[in-house]
């Protein structure tokens, strides 16, 4: 079996310098939630335009304070702004929450390798988001979206940790609404008013309305919440081999040179960040790989 | 592969013409660089002349021991191997990559500033062992095969002038036998010698394996090796490798290592394990390193550097939320595994040479071989 997107296409180095980042300006910010945002961001240097494929990602770079691996969240068919989705947790993305419209950031990528939405062609699709999970899978939908007709029933599952914590709710509505995308979201804790589900996210797997026979699954999320939802989609009876994951781990180059993001023999920022669930099942059912 | 059609020519060469060697690498703009004696240890820097070399000392290597030792003789590399690698050079463990200052359109990357580490004098290196010479062709492939190429080291590996030499006293903890990659000379050099030294005689023999080699022959005393010459040339290869104790046996390593990652073994060794880093920091073939971001006092310009990391540290692993490998046991794992298997699928190479330096360099002797050996002898038993 060919996985598709495994030959990332190479980005241009700039003056010979893989580690530089070229300047992007910030056109808009978006509150998301109380710590989640997006920056919409555009190339300062008039060169082509930024073209990505969906699960791949950036090295944003805050100036003189770090650089930091960030999905892109975007239209991968808008190549005129590109957009990042971060939750505000640690040095680096708690200084980019702060940065607003005309404030510039470093990019070096696009990275990594993508989503397989042509296989996915002619399948029922289960996406399964975690938290800060969705907006890595949000190229995804955007791109079913497009190519509505070329796919069978898609299905959304997403859990956040409380009411507050969901991402995009407006938009899920109208892909909900318009687009014929099944969403079902619960969260791990519950608050005043909230009447939906209540659970982790893989307790929305039996209700995922998708033929088991014929479905390629997308998940992103927290390691166990990857991990348990994978064995959820075997026990419907899904093929293993159309299950798709993304991998997290440090990164400190994301092309290869730093030796950070090892999972076992792979290296995440060029051979992922997304697998295929087969290839690296048996070391993510052990601990500390 | 190809084979070299002819065996290049051997010649014989005095040992003043060492000295001679030296001073044509210096006309030809090269900086020499190659083993000296500082600090009660055999280290990798600048040769002024034949007189830096550690001549008539060698050193006594067993786990978690090094100490120098004088021979008696004068032979010019009657040792094996310090502390150093070559690495230090082709790949500082601290360097810029880039830095930046602030402008109208947000910032703009300064390219003049990245800096040529160790000059911008051509490199040569005085003194290669076979393990290191496999050593830096791993490298290669780490830094210089790539998709992405790091350019410092592209800068400096180019233009590196490699004098190897053939291993005549394999120290204790040497295994390259093992590995494939010594005690003979093997790959990509540009001059190779070979000392022969005993109560009657002193002399090397000198063989060029590519043109830039056999023009810096050219110009110092040479002659054709006669038969027996060329073959004492041999055997001090050969009784080399018979000298060798330490052995590790890697049939089938990569499956062996991936099957026992639930070992028992692991967890005892971790209880060892100081975690100090000291055995990624002298092996010639660990690249993991990590970068710092940082800006002046005003603000306005920013610098990246990069320096030597280990798998061997908590922040190695680091994401937010927690640490992946929190115990020891963890990294050793993956440093072992990562030297003798992944290194495998990732460059098509072990990731180890044999040169036993993490052996010497452990605090509590901690042995690869061994730990190869426990697991084999207990295979599965996870
Ligand atoms: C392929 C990939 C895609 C990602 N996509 C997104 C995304 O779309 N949105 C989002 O909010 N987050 C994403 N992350 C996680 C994001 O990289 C971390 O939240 C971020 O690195 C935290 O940095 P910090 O400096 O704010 O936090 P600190 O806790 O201060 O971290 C310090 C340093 O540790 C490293 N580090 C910390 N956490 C991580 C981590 N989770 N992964 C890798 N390195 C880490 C970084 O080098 C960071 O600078 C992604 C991670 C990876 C590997
Ligand atoms: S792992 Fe040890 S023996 Fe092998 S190359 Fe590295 S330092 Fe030398
Ligand atoms: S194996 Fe030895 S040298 Fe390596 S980290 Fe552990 S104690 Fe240090
Ligand atoms: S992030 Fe540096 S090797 Fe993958």
């Amino acid at each position: 079996m060919t996985f598709e997107h495994e030959v990332a296409t190479k980005v241009a180095v700039p003056d010979g310098l893989p580690m530089a980042p070229r300047p992007f300006v910030i056109r808009r910010t978006r509150r998301e939630t109380y710590d989640t945002f997006t920056l919409e961001l555009e190339s300062t240097i008039k060169t082509k335009p930024f073209s990505f494929a969906p699960g791949q990602f950036n090295m944003v770079y805050v100036f003189g304070v770090g650089e930091v691996p960030i999905s892109i969240s975007g239209d991968p068919d808008n190549m005129d702004k590109l957009l990042h989705t971060a939750r505000a947790v640690g040095t680096v993305t708690k200084r980019m929450s702060a940065l607003g419209k005309g404030d510039v950031l470093g990019i070096r990528g696009p990275f990594g390798a993508a989503w397989p939405l042509a296989e996915a062609k002619g399948k029922d699709v289960v996406i399964v988001a975690g938290g800060i999970g969705l907006p890595p899978l949000r190229p995804s939908i955007y791109s079913i979206m497009r190519n509505r007709g070329e796919y069978g029933r898609v299905c959304l599952l997403y859990g956040a940790r409380t009411p507050s914590d969901i991402l995009f709710p407006r938009e899920m509505e109208t892909w909900r609404k318009k687009h014929g995308i099944d969403v079902f979201i619960t969260v791990d804790r519950s608050m005043k008013g909230w009447k939906g589900n209540v659970g982790v996210v893989t307790t929305l797997i039996p209700k995922a309305t998708i033929d088991p026979l014929n479905t390629l699954a997308m998940i992103v999320g927290p390691e166990v919440m990857m991990r348990f939802s994978a064995l959820e989609l075997l026990k419907r009876g899904i093929d293993p081999a159309t299950i798709y994951v993304s991998m997290e781990r440090n990164m400190k180059c994301g092309i290869g040179l730093c030796g950070h993001c090892q999972f076992g023999p792979h290296f995440i920022c060029k051979d992922g960040p997304v697998f295929p669930y087969n290839r690296i099942k048996e070391l993510l059912m052990k601990r500390e790989i | 592969m190809f084979q070299v059609a002819v065996t290049a020519m051997v010649y014989r060469i005095e040992t003043a013409a060492v000295q001679s060697l030296i001073e044509v690498l210096h006309q030809q703009n090269y900086s020499v660089l190659g083993p000296t004696l500082r600090d009660g240890s055999i280290v990798y820097d600048e040769l002024h002349d034949a007189s830096d070399l550690p001549m008539g000392w060698t050193e006594e290597q067993r786990p978690g021991y090094y100490r120098i030792r004088k021979r008696n003789d004068e032979a010019l590399f009657g040792f094996t191997l310090g502390p150093h690698s070559w690495k230090k050079f082709l790949f500082p463990s601290i360097s810029k990559l880039f830095s930046a200052s602030r402008n109208a359109k947000g910032f703009n990357v300064l390219k003049d500033k990245a800096e040529p580490k160790g000059g911008t004098k051509p490199l040569a290196f005085f003194g290669v062992r076979p393990c290191e010479l496999h050593a830096i062709e791993i490298q290669d492939k780490v830094f210089a095969s790539g998709d992405y190429k790091d350019p410092q080291y592209n800068n400096v590996r180019a233009q590196v002038f490699i004098v190897a030499v053939n291993c005549s006293h394999p120290a204790e903890t040497c295994f390259c036998s093992s590995m494939g990659t010594g005690p003979g000379v093997e790959g990509q050099y540009d001059l190779a010698l070979t000392e022969i030294i005993d109560e009657k005689q002193h002399f090397f023999l000198i063989e060029a394996g590519s043109p830039k080699g056999e023009q810096v022959l050219e110009n110092i005393q040479h002659h054709p090796a006669e038969g027996n010459e060329v073959s004492k040339g041999e055997d001090v290869v050969r009784t080399a490798a018979s000298n060798m104790k330490r052995t590790l046996d890697t049939r089938g390593i990569k499956e062996l290592l991936y099957e026992n990652a639930e070992h028992p073994e692991w967890e005892k060794v971790g209880a060892r394990c100081l975690s100090c880093a000291n055995c990624t920091l002298v092996c010639p073939t660990c690249f993991c390193n990590t970068v710092e971001d940082s800006t002046d006092l005003g603000g306005t310009e920013a610098t990246r550097t990069r320096k030597w990391d280990s798998c061997f540290t908590l922040d190695f692993s680091y994401i937010h939320g927690g640490n992946i490998r929190t115990s020891t046991k963890a990294r050793y794992r993956q440093w072992m595994t990562h030297k003798l298997a992944s290194w495998i699928d990732q460059f098509g190479t072990s990731g180890c040479v044999g040169c036993g330096r993490c052996i010497t360099w452990c605090p509590v002797g901690i042995d690869i071989t061994d730990e190869t050996r426990v697991i084999r002898d207990n295979n599965g038993s996870a």
